[in-house]
């Protein structure tokens, strides 16, 4: 069981604090305070759930909510950031059976914790928001793909029954069990996964020719997607949009990692400046999780919370994971463990992946050593050229620009390491990494 | 209309056949696998790359249309 303890214990999350005075500040001239999302400090039941949020409002013919949707500006929070309005519409185009619609909330990102948070505080919201976009593209097939976890997987099955008990939905949830991978929740591993098959990515020759499940259209949507959408139903776009930015709206739950340690989910608004949500200074601060990219402390600490400030510097939101490397941790030693992780899960199916991430995290390991042949910088500049790109997924460009990033950020402590010496005083593991990787082809299943 | 060459990189397997046919628009990194040119290809090369599509073992190359 490589998914303990990834469950937040009930009760006020850890950053919450820091969301909350964030609240607080921008209560004056913004209005929708935070959270939105989840308002209680207790996983909320249906009965909860129905007293907080009244019925979800359904529109009686598919194609009607969409038009909500895009005046709302709704982006994917599973990183992606793609048009949400743009996805439903397509599904509604062309002939054929009508399309499946599944609710991602495989998050193999072993830092990120806040899809897990979300279908434990709130699951009817992200199953309102799961039936009103199965409502909105004329599907009754619906799934929720989530890990293994007996717990989490135990409580979204009683969900479902007790609304099937209620008659609430048109159609019943089918659960999904992700195996514990970091790409099971690649959007092609999951319709083969839901196919019957092994979650792992698939070719996608182009956009067009993307197979869904079982061959049918399918709408995949990152669960806390769909509890934004269930909200943008019942209170309209203008609504949704008196968060955030312009052209970035709404809000969004973010996974802090602090330097002291305490790690919580978190409800901000895009546009949040960095230095509201992570106590700096630090040694360095990762943005985006694994495949996300590292940023001085100083330049982050500037920042907004905002991928209109973030592309420009390789950087991504992403599904909202930020960390603040703390002052007494090597960078070089961080990346080296996080670039070995994520060689050991490639999915083993493309030679330029299989080839260079294992090559690369081998010369990030000797970077973090002291004295590191001289020759080992070029080649995994070379090696970073040569992955970037020639994946099926995005696994090799995500960790590319990662360990791209760490080169740009932790230039001077390579010149430390170069002479022998290394400025962290700390060998203690940070970044949060699962227990052990399975390395057997059944843990695809 | 235009074609490009395309590589499914998971059923690809490095056998190196498309660049001895194609050396003027596929290379192979060290490993053995094929760097594919994204530019269109020209008309005097078409036949080979149609060669080089067919004779893959791996049936892992392909001609698809350069989208506009």
């Amino acid at each position: 069981m490589t998914h303990n303890a990834t469950l937040p214990p009930p009760g006020p999350q850890a950053g919450q604090d820091a969301a909350q005075q964030l609240t607080e500040r921008w209560r004056d001239g913004r209005p929708g305070p935070l959270p939105r999302l989840m308002p209680a400090h207790e996983p909320a039941d249906l009965r909860a759930h129905l007293e907080r949020f009244g019925a979800p409002p359904y529109r009686g013919a598919p194609r009607r909510l969409i038009g909500d949707v895009e005046a709302a500006g709704l982006t994917g929070r599973g990183g992606a950031a793609f048009p949400t309005y743009r996805k439903l519409a397509a599904m509604t185009a062309g002939h054929g059976p009508a399309p499946v619609v599944v609710g991602n909330g495989a998050e193999g990102e072993p830092a990120s914790h806040k899809d897990k948070t979300l279908l434990w505080f709130s699951p009817h919201l992200v199953l309102d928001g799961l039936q009103l976009a199965a409502e909105a593209v004329g599907s009754v097939t619906v799934g929720l793909y989530v890990h293994r976890d007996p717990r989490l997987y135990g409580w979204l099955e009683a969900a479902i029954g007790e609304r099937a008990t209620a008659g609430l939905d048109a159609a019943r949830v089918e659960l999904i069990e992700a195996p514990p991978r970091f790409l099971a929740g690649e959007k092609s591993a999951l319709a083969s996964k839901a196919s019957g098959g092994t979650a792992l990515p698939r070719f996608k020759p182009s956009r067009a020719s993307q197979r869904g499940v079982s061959g049918r259209r399918t709408l995949v949507q990152n669960v806390e997607t769909l509890a934004h959408l269930a909200l943008i139903a019942r209170h309209g776009a203008a609504w949704f949009r008196s968060a955030g930015t312009q052209d970035e709206p709404g809000s969004m739950l973010a996974t802090l990692h602090q330097a002291d340690g305490r790690t919580g989910v978190v409800e901000t608004t895009l546009g949040t400046p960095i230095a509201g949500l992570l106590r700096l200074p630090a040694r360095a601060v990762l943005v985006g999780g694994y495949h996300g990219a590292w940023l001085p402390a100083e330049q982050a600490g500037r920042l907004p919370l905002a991928n209109a400030a973030l592309r420009p510097l390789g950087a991504v939101v992403g599904a909202g994971v930020l960390a603040a490397l703390p002052a007494d941790r090597c960078g070089l030693a961080e990346t080296a463990r996080v670039a070995s992780y994520l060689a050991l899960e490639s999915a083993g199916q493309c030679g330029p992946c299989f080839n260079g991430l294992p090559r690369m995290a081998g010369a990030l390991e000797e970077l973090a050593g002291p004295r590191p042949d001289p020759r080992v910088s070029a080649d995994l500049e070379r090696w970073s050229g040569l992955v970037d790109g020639r994946g099926a997924c995005h696994h090799p460009d995500g960790t590319v620009r990662f360990v791209r990033s760490a080169l740009r950020v932790f230039a001077d402590e390579m010149d430390h390491h170069a002479r022998g010496s290394c400025t962290g005083t700390s060998g203690r593991p940070f970044l949060p990494l699962p227990g052990q990787t399975p390395l057997d082809d059944a843990d695809w299943r | 209309m235009r074609k490009q060459l395309r590589v499914n990189p998971i059923n690809c397997a490095g056998h190196g056949l498309c660049a001895e046919l194609l050396p003027e628009l596929i290379t192979l990194d060290e490993w053995g696998y094929p760097i594919v040119s994204g530019e269109p290809v020209p008309p005097g090369l078409e036949r080979h790359a149609r060669r080089a599509v067919t004779d893959c073992p791996a049936l892992a190359l392909a001609l698809s249309d350069v989208p506009r």
